[in-house]
């Protein structure tokens, strides 16, 4: 088991060193001139040399990525201009907040789409078949933004259940003492119910967004693959020794209908990542998702390349997961490893 | 009789009344203002490089200058705006113009830093030599006033402060008052500064001054926290004990939370948000044309068609001016067109063309007859410039000018209005500095600023500005304003079309809304309930 992680571990640095090449080269290709942006207001072109020569961006391509490469050692993403902080400090703070959003998303998503695609296809053509199929149409074609705001609208200003999209916690609350950075958890470690309940209520309307957004890949997936299963040989053979539906269903069928799920799950993780970045938008959900398009739209170098990064080893280290949950639902995967 | 809003003020009071003794310490909502705004600063030092706009605000609250604009009536209400030239002290309790008009004395008010420490004329004058030798945004900001080198900052006492002119200069004063010469703690900028005579580091991130609020927390990108200098002596204590500025980039999320008055104050919202508030009539929206401010439509006076000054008259006797005004700025602006063929002294001001279709076709074929041409905007500004781009494109297309209309984000248009080779750019451009010569100081002058997007070069139109800058008169100074402003009618460089207004959203119970030219909030004068 450890020799596997190992040899994938192995696999993933190409990749890495891939994605910092390619990150770095794109932030520089593409058109806009950070000193240019930065000189502010009546700047001189005078003004925009002096910041260029401080951004060290009037040097050499190649001097500019070794002096990145060596501070990327030191654990230095550099200086965001968009917030004058490091960015991995910014990144820091602002990564649990994506990632509680993403799983509460994910986990929201799940829930709902498990059972239903399970039911779908042990009812295949039945009332709940034409349900789950509408539901992932209608998931699926209605753009994150959109559901966002059409949440915002009905729940927070037609209906008022909601409380104020102004992000993570009402202005009145303060955050709970920081030890994972999700504010679910830490509240509860803290005992803070108050907090608790101000964060899972600000949480709610932007995780259905995402959960909805979800959806469809996870139900369809798990009613295939479950209708896949169910016409198998050993569903047959369980039936024919009497076993009762749910034993079959339960433990035959949906343990082996699970492994396309599982692949599909780590596919809607790294979309609901990406998806984030419009949800914070409409939430002001301080992620890194906005950070990332807010340094884009000012050429803001360092953090994008932080970001790209981050969500590379990110992706690398999910994939990992999923492989290693592979070999826990299917014993042969791991020999084949 | 119970609202929904007393409800909601009560149920978020109530923690704090629940929690007695530690209750009554907190600034209750009443005392807290909820502010949401596109974004926040970036610094906490506005004479650093590389500082966004919001970062005014924090110059503006947290820090005292020497000077400050003295506040005068909105004529339709709402508030206050202020007169440039009209100047109260801040830190300054008097101040004296020498008789040879060659130097200004001020006298300091006994005020205090927030760490404690008296305000000396020492810390004056490190500030304001930081100012002039920082580089960047600071050091153009404060030449524009002629302020200019250290040598001109001179400590006479403790208590006494003095800067020598390089030359006479109406701007000299008022740019005293703008937010870049604030006062630091120079003490406690230097001890931390580690070595950096301009403690530029700390400084970005640790406010050191006096002014009436302080920085209570700071998490760039989510929100910034004030809270109340209760020692402040530079003016009438703010009623407000905490101001919460959160930022929330998206604008219909900004107006959902004002419409259902869960936030007390919305700054930059496009002007149709705008426009649909004031007619709903919910929450208050104050407006104030931008002084010094417009948007226009800059034509290439160097490469390109539009050399030839029959096809720049040309375009601004097609300009929709009504229709552009009503359909990109929802009706927030002035309409810059139909002025008299002798101008006024002041900017902007209405240019004496019209939408005239036979005149600019007339021209058009003078100068030879159609052609295509490209007209540059940034993206930043789609809400207003797109379809304004789309409205130009269409009257042109009656003179036979076939427009392509050209997207630039953000942060590609900065270079490009810097190459000087575009033909067309709708832009807007608004100068902290009230006054017609410094306007166009910036962006018709033979000095070539960035903001010069149509690279126009006249040196009858330099000579004219310059000698409007320092003219010693007021009747020598109107003569050149009228002239250069005659000279920019018959040339036009740049076709003027409206004046923005800048809108702010405020719930009824919020009052004295201050307007700065640096357009970000002032929270000293704000009251609320």
């Amino acid at each position: 088991m450890l020799r596997m992680i190992g040899g994938r571990l192995m696999t993933t640095i190409p990749s890495v060193i891939g994605v910092i090449i390619v990150t770095f080269l794109l932030t520089r290709v593409l058109p806009g001139d950070t000193a240019a942006y930065f000189a502010g207001p009546a700047a001189t072109p005078q003004a925009i040399a002096e910041i260029r020569s401080k951004l060290g961006l009037d040097q050499p391509l190649p001097v500019q990525f070794v002096s990145y490469v060596t501070a990327l050692a030191k654990g230095d993403l550099g200086q965001s201009l968009t917030t004058g902080q490091p960015v991995t400090a910014d990144l820091a703070a602002r990564l649990p907040a994506s990632a509680e959003l993403t799983l509460a998303g994910l986990l929201l998503a799940m829930s709902v789409a498990l059972p239903l695609g399970v039911l779908a296809a042990v009812k295949q053509g039945s009332w709940i078949d034409h349900l789950c199929r509408v539901v992932a149409t209608a998931g699926v074609s209605l753009p994150v933004f959109f559901t966002g705001l059409l949440l915002v609208y009905v729940f927070y200003f037609l209906l008022g259940w909601s409380p104020a999209p102004l992000g993570r916690l009402d202005v009145f609350a303060s955050e709970p003492p920081r030890i994972t950075g999700l504010f679910l958890i830490d509240s509860l470690l803290a005992g803070h119910f108050e907090t608790f309940r101000a964060a899972l209520a600000q949480l709610i309307l932007p995780a259905v967004t995402l959960g909805i957004f979800s959806l469809a890949p996870i139900t369809r997936m798990t009613r295939a693959s479950m209708l896949a299963v169910l016409g198998a040989d050993f569903v047959r053979t369980a039936r024919a020794s009497g076993l009762t539906n749910a034993k079959v269903i339960g433990t035959y069928a949906f343990r082996n209908a699970m492994l396309p799920v599982v692949t599909t799950l780590g596919m809607v993780f790294s979309f609901l990542l990406g998806a984030n970045v419009l949800v914070e938008k409409v939430f002001a959900w301080p992620g890194v998702g906005s950070y990332a398009v807010e340094a884009l739209i000012a050429s803001d170098y360092a953090p994008i390349q932080g970001f790209v990064l981050t969500m590379a080893i990110l992706y690398v280290v999910l994939n990992l997961l999923i492989d290693l949950l592979y070999g826990v639902i299917d014993p042969r995967v791991r020999l084949e490893g | 009789m119970i609202t929904r809003r007393t409800a909601i003020a009560a149920g978020l009071a109530a923690p704090f009344v629940a929690q007695g003794k530690l209750g009554a310490q907190t600034p209750s909502r009443a005392e807290t203002l909820l502010l949401v705004q596109e974004y926040g600063p970036n610094s906490l030092d506005m004479q650093g490089i590389g500082s966004s706009q919001p970062v005014n605000g924090v110059a503006l609250n947290c820090y005292d200058r020497l000077l400050r604009f003295k506040p005068v009536p909105i004529p339709g209400g709402g508030g206050n705006t202020i007169a440039m030239g009209e100047l109260e002290g801040e830190l300054a309790e008097s101040w004296q113009i020498a008789s040879d008009g060659m130097s200004c004395t001020f006298k300091l008010r006994d005020a205090t830093f927030h760490s404690g420490r008296k305000v000396t004329a020492a810390d004056v004058k490190w500030s304001l030599d930081r100012a002039c030798t920082i580089g960047g945004f600071a050091t153009t900001q404060m030449n524009a006033g002629s302020l200019e080198k250290p040598e001109q900052f001179v400590v006479v006492d403790d208590k006494t402060f003095r800067v020598d002119f390089v030359r006479k200069d109406k701007m000299t004063l008022p740019n005293l008052a703008v937010t870049i010469p604030f006062v630091f703690d120079s003490e406690l900028a230097i001890k931390n500064g580690g070595g950096d005579p301009h403690a530029k580091e700390w400084l970005k991130n640790n406010v050191a001054g006096s002014g009436a609020y302080k920085v209570e927390s700071w998490k760039p990108g989510v929100e910034t926290i004030y809270v109340r200098n209760d020692a402040w002596t530079s003016g009438k204590l703010p009623q407000l004990r905490r101001i919460i500025a959160r930022d929330i980039a998206s604008p219909s999320t900004r107006r959902a939370l004002m419409e259902r008055g869960d936030a007390d104050v919305s700054y930059g919202l496009p002007p149709k948000d705008f426009k649909d508030l004031l007619d709903a009539g919910k929450v208050n929206v104050v407006g104030v044309p931008i002084p010094n401010g417009v948007w226009g439509c800059y034509l290439n006076t160097q490469v390109g068609p539009f050399k030839d000054v029959r096809l720049r008259q040309a375009v601004a006797w097609v300009m929709p001016y009504e229709k552009l005004l009503q359909a990109s700025l929802f009706g927030r602006g002035v309409d810059m067109s139909g002025g008299p063929e002798t101008p006024k002294v002041a900017w902007p001001q209405p240019f004496p063309y019209t939408s005239n279709v036979a005149r600019a076709k007339a021209l058009v074929d003078a100068a030879g007859g159609g052609f295509s041409t490209t007209l540059y905007f940034d993206a930043g500004n789609a809400t207003v410039a797109e379809p304004m781009a789309v409205l130009i494109k269409e009257a042109l297309g009656a003179i036979g000018i076939t427009v392509e209309i050209n997207k630039v984000p953000g942060a590609n248009f900065r270079t490009e209005i810097a190459k000087k080779t575009n033909p067309m750019v709708l832009n807007r451009f608004a100068g902290w500095l009230d006054y017609p010569d410094y306007y166009l100081f910036w962006t018709m002058h033979g000095n070539n600023s960035i903001f010069n997007i149509a690279a126009y070069q006249n040196p009858e139109l330099d000579k004219l500005i310059d000698a409007a800058r320092f003219a010693p008169d007021k009747a020598a100074y109107e003569a050149n304003v009228v002239d250069f402003i005659k000279l920019v009618n018959r040339e036009v460089p740049m076709v003027p079309i409206a004046q923005p207004t800048h809108d702010v959203a405020l719930q009824k119970a919020i009052g004295g809304y201050q307007f700065q030219p640096c357009r970000e909030p002032d929270f000293r004068y704000l009251t609320k309930g």
